[in-house]
């Protein structure tokens, strides 16, 4: 019964991540229908620039955990959010009345040519960098359940920023010209709307998240590589298509669903840990056979 | 047209996987000059495969230079009369697709006499049989897997597999066995849990480790498998704590073992993490190993060794720094027996095509006194050097504990 309990939060903190890239990936999707492949890398990318920011700061303050954390995540995010909108501005947005594969392509190169700058450019990244030991150490118990505090964290900023990131869209007026371009981008326009300062409102969403998501990866697995966002940008594609892609709540409750059967089917399925990934996919497999649109995606829109 | 994008997703998946087959091949050269030697009658090549990029790259940089160095040495002794040596070193990514590709570069060039790599056994698989069909020695600084040499029935039915095959390091078949002496008699751990990366080398060696441990009066209580670019280990580490092991055992290398150590501690596992020559590096130590960790690697600890002294010396007066890793002193020796084997070959005459034959049986006579002590191979081309070393994390530096062959 503990290991169950255990691995279902291990399963919650794993989802909780994949959550905050997810969301990135499925509002692209939303408003103009790119799946962005690149986005794993600009998670990746947020989190050697949480590393940089680390590392540029003088020694002082790099001890103070209450002025070196938050500055960390400043400098993730903003590095997150310039890749995002240069690639956005050069990479797509010449190609926004392309046919849709060829935005696709470009998404892969852009995703190919960030691994391997920063590869290349960041000192020593062609290995594991180990990550700053500015995070607040411990665990949480409850009974037999432990949890690292910066797992916890992680689970609280992803479902908050997404609830804050559902009422925005719902609410708010800018919320209102992005649901309203997702429907349908020229009358949108006729309407008043800009479409590209909503696309790139949407591209600073996405980034800012997954500039979260990057140094909360760090600070909760103490390490990280070049690799990250390709691994879990797969994690997360998977979550916003089994949640069905464009939808805030699908991509969330989709990721929680990975997080959950990866630790759930390394524990209890035969195979162990070696095929965990093998129940992921079959899961998605089966959602899709049954339900094309994703499990919270909307019926195809008719396009005027 | 939502259909069609999941289409077109299935088809940028695809595209992901081939674009992460591909990628470049990185070369760089190395060597220096020959200072005052004949060397009328051109260069001839050492060729290194080893990991240079990647996650291993810290034992790849280690091997290319000791090997360079090995080279740089030669031609300022005019060890081969008449010829200017040179290293090529290729990146093998520690992927044997892309060993295949470095192996096969250097075959086609009728100037490499001998290749010094692979660090990865897996790799060597590859490698292998590309030099044997071009008859080019390949000395290996850091394979560890028995059935290299030996076939997979290398216990009962050993059968020398590749006549071009060499290796200046001893076997896990001895490693993990060792490893097991230490866990269960000295260090008096009865309970323990394995976890693999699934490749050639860690499953090897963790099944020789099992066997010994059952032996011993010990217990295997579980095993695991991680992905080799897994970061998140809590579900592995929980479902392993529950079985309550005294010490866990990981083969595989240490960019997932560092980590591994350390979420296993915040997990609440406090139990040592012990793993073969694959974690034996600071970079371990960096990503999370913590203290009590341990490690075997192969041979004796190059620092205390008064043949390895020279060699150290040389390297930090050529590199300015000790960064020649865990197998630098092998790689320094797996040159010099492919420089020995070459010297004797050519001998004051010519080298061509002909001569590959009489390489590959002078390489396999080599004997000499190396930074590892002596280096001779056996007639599977293993090394006749057994000696293992058992490593502990103390105060943040890998510390030897006890040195020795296995004996049973």
């Amino acid at each position: 019964m503990s290991v169950l309990l255990q691995q279902l939060a291990n399963g919650v903190v794993q989802g909780a991540l994949i959550a905050l890239i997810a969301l990135g990936y499925t509002m692209v999707y939303g408003i103009i229908q790119l799946i962005n492949f690149a986005h794993g890398e600009v998670f990746m990318v947020a989190s050697y620039g949480g590393l940089a920011t680390f590392t540029l700061l003088p020694g002082d303050l790099q001890k103070t955990p209450a002025v070196a954390l938050p500055l960390m995540f400043v400098g993730g995010i903003l590095v997150a959010v310039v890749v995002a909108l240069v690639m956005e501005r050069f990479a797509y947005r010449p190609l926004r009345n392309a046919p849709r594969l060829a935005p696709l392509i470009t998404a892969l190169g852009v995703s190919v040519f960030l691994q391997e700058a920063v590869r290349v450019w960041y000192p020593n990244a062609t290995s594991n960098l180990p990550y700053p030991k500015v995070f607040p150490d411990g665990n949480l118990s409850l009974g037999p359940v432990n949890v690292p505090w910066t797992g916890v964290l992680l689970v609280v900023l992803s479902v908050g920023l997404s609830i804050v990131l559902q009422t925005y869209i719902n609410k708010s007026r800018m919320g209102r010209a992005m649901r309203a371009t997702a429907q349908d981008p020229d009358t949108a326009k006729l309407m008043g709307v800009n479409p590209d300062r909503v696309i790139v409102l949407t591209f600073i969403f996405g980034a800012v998240l997954a500039g979260v998501a990057g140094v909360m990866f760090g600070g909760y697995l103490s390490n990280i590589n070049i690799d990250m966002g390709f691994q879990n940008g797969i994690f997360a594609f998977t979550a916003a298509v089994l949640g069905g892609v464009g939808s805030i709540r699908g991509a969330v409750i989709g990721a929680f669903i990975i997080g959950l059967i990866k630790t759930l089917a390394g524990q209890y399925m035969p195979g162990g840990t070696q095929y965990d990934y093998v129940w992921i996919f079959v899961v998605l497999i089966l959602v899709l056979v049954f339900r094309p649109q994703g499990l919270f995606g909307e019926p195809e829109r008719v396009r005027a | 047209m939502r259909k069609h994008s999941v289409k077109s997703a299935a088809m940028v998946g695809a595209a992901l996987l081939v674009l992460a087959a591909c990628g470049s091949n990185k070369d760089e050269a190395g060597g220096n000059n020959g200072g005052s030697c004949d060397t009328s009658k051109g260069t001839l090549t050492v060729g290194v495969v080893a990991p240079l990029s990647g996650n291993l790259s810290a034992l790849g940089l280690g091997i290319k230079q000791s090997a360079e160095l090995a080279v740089d040495e030669a031609n300022k002794k005019c060890t081969v009369k008449g010829y200017k040596l040179t290293v090529s070193a290729q990146d093998d990514e520690a992927n044997p697709a892309k060993g295949a590709q470095a192996a096969t570069k250097l075959s086609t060039d009728p100037n490499v006499v001998g290749v010094v790599g692979t660090l990865n056994s897996s790799v060597a698989q590859t490698v292998q049989p590309i030099l044997r069909d071009k008859k080019i020695p390949q000395v290996s600084p850091a394979n560890t897997n028995p059935s290299l040499t030996r076939g997979n029935d290398f216990l009962t039915a050993p059968k020398r597999q590749f006549d071009n095959y060499f290796r200046v390091c001893t076997t896990d078949d001895l490693q993990g066995p060792y490893a097991a002496n230490y866990l269960v008699e000295k260090a008096g751990k009865k309970k323990i849990a394995i976890i693999t990366d699934g490749k050639t080398y860690g499953e090897g060696l963790a099944a020789e480790l099992s066997k010994q441990v059952t032996k011993k009066g010990g217990q295997i209580v579980g095993s695991e498998k991680v992905g080799e670019k897994d970061t998140d280990f809590s579900g592995v580490i929980s479902k392993i704590k529950a079985l309550a092991p005294e010490a866990v055992y990981y083969g595989g290398e240490y960019p997932v073992a560092g980590p591994l150590s350390k979420q296993m501690a915040s997990a609440g596992l406090n139990v040592p993490l012990m793993g073969g020559d694959g974690i034996y590096d600071g970079k371990f130590i960096e990503l999370g190993g913590k203290e009590g960790d341990l490690a075997t690697s192969v041979g004796a600890p190059t620092e205390s060794l008064a043949t390895a002294k020279a060699f150290v010396e040389a390297y930090k007066a050529k590199f300015g720094k000790e960064d020649y890793a865990a197998y630098g002193a092998f790689s320094y020796d797996a040159a010099n027996a492919i420089i020995g084997g070459l010297a004797k070959t050519v001998d004051g005459g010519a080298w061509d095509e002909s001569k590959r034959d009489a390489m590959l049986t002078n390489v396999g006579a080599y004997s000499g006194s190396g930074a590892t002590g002596e280096v001779k191979f056996d007639q599977y081309g293993d090394s006749t050097n057994k000696v293992l070393t058992v490593y502990s994390v103390t105060s943040g530096k890998w510390k030897d504990v006890q040195t020795g062959e296995f004996t049973g």
